[in-house]
């Protein structure tokens, strides 16, 4: 018998005869987790994500380069890592290089160039599938055009949200979107910028990822005012 | 949740094996003020101890034996009282499981976890007390038993007695809902933690500049008090924070035994 | 305060000499103020998170509910999680004991000849003493997690399951860094040291072969492996290396995807107090063709390690609800006064009281379920309702009973009976004797009340810091008789 048999005949052996009934999840939300509108989500999105250090930009769809150039020139960054093969992407490496900004892109197994991903990358942008309004948080499902170390090793993390795209709650998104039918290798929620406190309770940002985390949330043009 | 009844005519007082023989001023001061509110106390001699220093020391065989000789003290349907949340939390809470298999005893143990009542709640739940404060300006630090706030649910009970008395004032103490250390055989299984827990409770009581403490529960009254009581011995003081049971100090704030 | 007196550090027995681990710190007036300090940092913070009394009662009713259903179907989860998990190409492995678990790790290790790995914070790899295992076999076994590498880096085990480096200050940590790290001088600014942290273990993800994880909730429907935290380092260890290897105990499992958000929001909210964590990763499968990160290989090592034997009984089957948040250590009095170390158990606090038992044995672990008052502020907190001090009780009676069994009742508990004492035991009776004949407790306590001139003055533990227990002249029942 393999321990596989022996820990599966144990537990069988001594499993109650009936199943305790099945929680019903929904109900608990729909009772204490009002619907809202589209506004009030952006507006408690992007009060949480701040509280977590997360700096936001309301952008529109003709501005949000500009932003993000804004964004990376404040703080001397001169290079970013982008995903090719994306809109966003392929909308930064058209506008950014010429303004001064270098674009590299993540074309190749990270096996190629991982040293140049840890020690030469300052600063990425990406994506955001959706984001969740009460906790502040950012919906990533990285692939193969955007792989995962994208929102990880850079230690500035760009991410452009479509702001109609926000859930109020993480239930909500994963009930709303099938999650349980599939779910991609690699599924994150992002609720801020690395940090830690594990040194005398005291919060530092900065632990192993990015140290600051940027987000562009765009709206439709008469909104973003 | 209590179930809420009826003014009583009459109500059984379950004393506890601590008041009974360290804390017997307690006893008669709450059967006092049970009298005095018209109720008729009955106090059934053989009554004992409620098993719950056995119970929860890990011996149900012999804290089973001893409740079991309490449940046919009670053939009446009055409300039992306890002047202690945690040895009514035993009879209320612990009684029904520990005789679940026993089919002769388990009614009785039911019976009597539903008539159950801590002192304080059924002051406050059932005769609405709320006699006049006749003494003069005091300033109180209350204690709750960890029992009677959480396995009972009683800690409003004892803080809305003291805050009708109009010229007693409350004082907080830091960490009010922390553990006092006693835990019954816990203070003498581990002495080195009840020590520190028993230590900072009397700090934190003290800090309060308090008269005196008062509690519901003579358990953590006798680690509480004692405790003190040491450290004066150990500096060679008078007695620095006196306390007693919260029923005698309602009882001398409203008009003493008459 | 981590010292331990044998070689072998799975098999020492942490109630040797736990009184003194916990005088030792009781002592420190230094260590007393920084774990109440923490502890209530912690504690409001938590607090904070649950305004509402209502929605915190009724989620942790969903919690417990939750653990429950999975847990009552616990074989068939398991069986569902290895066919979704090998469908998705994550090898799964089981184990039954902590010295198992070590041979397939190392063994995956070995097979890939490798020699570099970063780990993040996994309680069940502490367990197994994991990083034991691997030094032996030559191979490098780096924490990552800020606490876990300080704690590492002293030599020391983590004294919380949350924080793991809580018993430390920062001056204490900035003079290891500036023993221990390389090219590093002193500083205790934190922000400069999580970034020499940061530094050094950004080259170890960078150059390591292997990356292990824990997993907080293991998803069968879909084959989900989810981790909780804030630091990026589990992404890192998850996402860096090409082989990933996460280790869980069995009763981590839920069914259902949907089962995670209220159990998620309750781990963090009840730990340390955030509305969430900074990441939440969601792995369900390696690298697949034409993906450019993540693992080549993943593997699962599920843990039995004596869960099995609490499952085996209805009521003990509860601390396997355990989502390990270590909100009953942070409102722990105990644990507030003696700290992580002083327990002598991976898993310290109450939970590690309620399930250390039925990983060591109650031989070694029967002194643990003293170290309890019963306050209830463990069950009070505790996110999925495990009533932990009805547990201990329980446990208690399993330590103390004459062994082999009590009552006739055949025990569920390995070494039953291992804190048996002829004495305690008729002590006991001799108590129950007397009060259950009340013409005997009423002889008895008359006495007591008649010669308490000769209470003796020293009575064992009580007398060490409180005046003597000497009854009152006299019983209530006597001035009852004088009434009337």
């Amino acid at each position: 018998m393999s321990a596989r048999d022996r820990i599966l005949a144990k537990l069988r052996r001594n499993a109650p005869s009936t199943a305790t009934p099945l929680p019903d999840v929904g109900a608990w939300f729909a009772d204490h987790r009002p619907v809202e509108t589209a506004a009030d989500k952006a507006a408690r999105f992007r009060h949480f994500i701040e509280l977590a250090h997360a700096e936001v930009h309301p952008v529109d769809a003709d501005n949000w380069l500009d932003t993000l150039h804004g964004v990376l020139k404040a703080r001397g960054i001169d290079k970013l890592l982008v995903a090719e093969d994306t809109a966003h992407g392929d909308a930064a490496l058209d506008a950014l290089p010429p303004r001064g900004i270098e674009c590299s892109v993540y074309d190749m197994a990270i096996e190629a160039w991982k040293t140049e991903m840890f020690t030469a990358t300052p600063a990425s942008l990406t994506g955001a599938r959706a984001a969740i309004a009460e906790t502040g948080t950012l919906i990533l499902w990285p692939d193969q055009h955007e792989p995962r170390l994208m929102s990880l090793v850079p230690p500035v993390h760009v991410v452009l949200l479509d702001a109609t795209k926000i859930y109020n709650t993480f239930f909500e998104a994963m009930s709303h979107e099938g999650w349980k039918d599939g779910l991609p290798t690699n599924a994150l929620l992002i609720s801020g910028p690395s940090k830690t406190a594990d040194i005398q309770q005291t919060l530092a940002y900065g632990a192993h990822g990015p140290k600051e985390l940027i987000v562009l949330m765009l709206t439709a043009k008469e909104d973003a005012q | 949740m209590l179930p809420s009844v009826a003014r009583p005519t009459d109500v059984y007082f379950f004393a506890t094996c601590v008041v009974d023989q360290f804390f017997p001023t307690a006893g008669i001061d709450a059967i006092t003020l049970l009298e005095r509110q018209g109720i008729r106390v009955h106090f059934p001699e053989d009554q004992t101890c409620c098993g719950q220093p056995a119970y929860s020391s890990g011996f149900p065989d012999e804290a089973r034996k001893v409740a079991a000789r309490q449940l046919t003290l009670f053939p009446n349907d009055w409300p039992i009282v306890v002047p202690s949340g945690s040895c009514a939390g035993m009879m209320k809470h612990h009684y029904p499981t520990l005789f679940a298999d026993d089919p002769v005893r388990k009614p009785l143990a039911e019976s009597l976890s539903s008539r159950v009542w801590e002192l304080t709640r059924f002051l406050v739940d059932v005769l609405a007390f709320s006699p006049e404060d006749c003494g003069t300006d005091c300033t109180v630090v209350l204690h709750t038993s960890c029992s009677a706030r959480r396995e009972m649910g009683v800690h409003l009970s004892g803080r809305q007695l003291l805050g009708g008395l109009r010229h007693v004032t409350v004082a907080q103490q830091d960490h009010e809902s922390e553990c006092c250390g006693f835990g019954g055989t816990f203070s003498v299984k581990q002495p080195e933690i009840s020590a520190a827990m028993v230590e900072d409770k009397v700090k934190a009581l003290k800090a309060t500049g308090a008269e005196r403490v008062v509690s519901a529960d003579c358990g953590c009254l006798l680690n509480i008090l004692g405790h003190a009581a040491w450290q004066d011995e150990q500096a060679g003081r008078p007695p620095s924070l006196p306390g007693e049971h919260i029923a005698s100090f309602l009882l001398r704030r409203t008009g003493g035994a008459q | 305060m981590s010292e331990q007196t044998t070689e072998h550090p799975l098999h020492f027995r942490p109630d040797e000499a736990f009184r003194a681990r916990a005088k030792a710190v009781v002592d420190s007036p230094f260590l007393r103020q920084s774990f109440r300090g923490a502890m209530d940092f912690l504690m409001s913070k938590r607090a904070a998170q649950f305004p509402d009394a209502d929605e915190l009662e009724t989620l942790r009713s969903l919690g417990e509910q939750i653990r429950q259903y999975n847990l009552s179907r616990l074989p068939d989860l398991l069986l569902q999680l290895e066919t979704r998990l090998t469908a998705n190409g994550v090898k799964v492995h089981w184990a039954e004991t902590p010295d198992d678990a070590n041979a397939i790790i190392l063994g995956i290790i070995q097979g890939h000849g490798a020699t570099k790995m970063v780990k993040g914070k996994s309680m069940v790899s502490e367990e197994i003493e994991l990083n034991h295992a691997a030094e032996a076999a030559g191979i490098e076994a780096l924490e990552s997690d800020m606490g876990e590498y300080i704690v590492q880096l002293a030599g020391e085990k983590p004294s919380h399951i949350i924080m793991p480096a809580i018993h430390k200050t920062k001056e204490e940590i900035a003079r290891l860094f500036a023993e221990k790290v390389p090219g590093v001088d002193y500083t205790d600014n934190v922000d400069a040291l999580i970034q020499i942290g940061r530094n050094v273990l950004r080259r170890k993800f960078l150059e390591a072969e292997i990356g292990l994880s824990g997993v907080n909730f293991a998803v069968a429907e879909t084959g989900t492996l989810c981790l909780v935290e804030n630091e990026g380092n589990g992404r890192m260890c998850t996402t860096a290396p090409g082989i990933h290897i996460a280790i869980t105990g069995i009763e981590k499992i839920v069914e259902k995807l949907e089962h995670v958000p209220p159990l998620y929001s309750l781990l963090t909210r009840s730990a340390t107090g955030q509305n969430i964590s900074t990441y939440f990763n969601m792995i369900s499968s390696p690298r697949k063709p034409g993906e450019k990160d993540g693992p080549e290989e993943v593997h699962l090592v599920l843990l039995d390690n004596g869960r099995s034997q609490a499952y085996a009984d209805e009521q003990l089957r509860k601390t396997l609800q355990c989502i390990r948040c270590g909100a009953c250590m942070n409102h722990c009095p105990v644990y507030t006064r003696i700290g992580g170390h002083a327990y002598g158990t991976t898993y310290p606090g109450p939970i590690g009281k309620i399930i250390s038992p039925h990983m060591l044995g109650l031989d070694g672990t029967s002194g643990l379920v003293t170290a309890s008052s019963l306050c209830g502020a463990c069950g009070e907190v505790c996110p999925v309702k495990i009533p932990i001090p009805e547990l201990l009780i329980r446990l208690r009676s399993e330590a103390f009973a004459e062994p082999p069994g009590h009552a006739g009742k055949p025990s569920a508990m390995r070494d039953q009976g291992a804190g048996y004492s002829p004495l305690q035991a008729a002590i006991w009776r001799g108590w129950a004797a007397v009060y259950s004949t009340p013409a005997l407790y009423r002889a008895v306590s008359w006495l007591g009340s008649r010669l308490r001139a000769l209470t003796p003055r020293r009575q064992g533990g009580w007398t060490s810091v409180r005046t003597p227990l000497q009854p009152a002249p006299q019983r209530l029942r006597d001035l009852m008789k004088q009434r009337h």
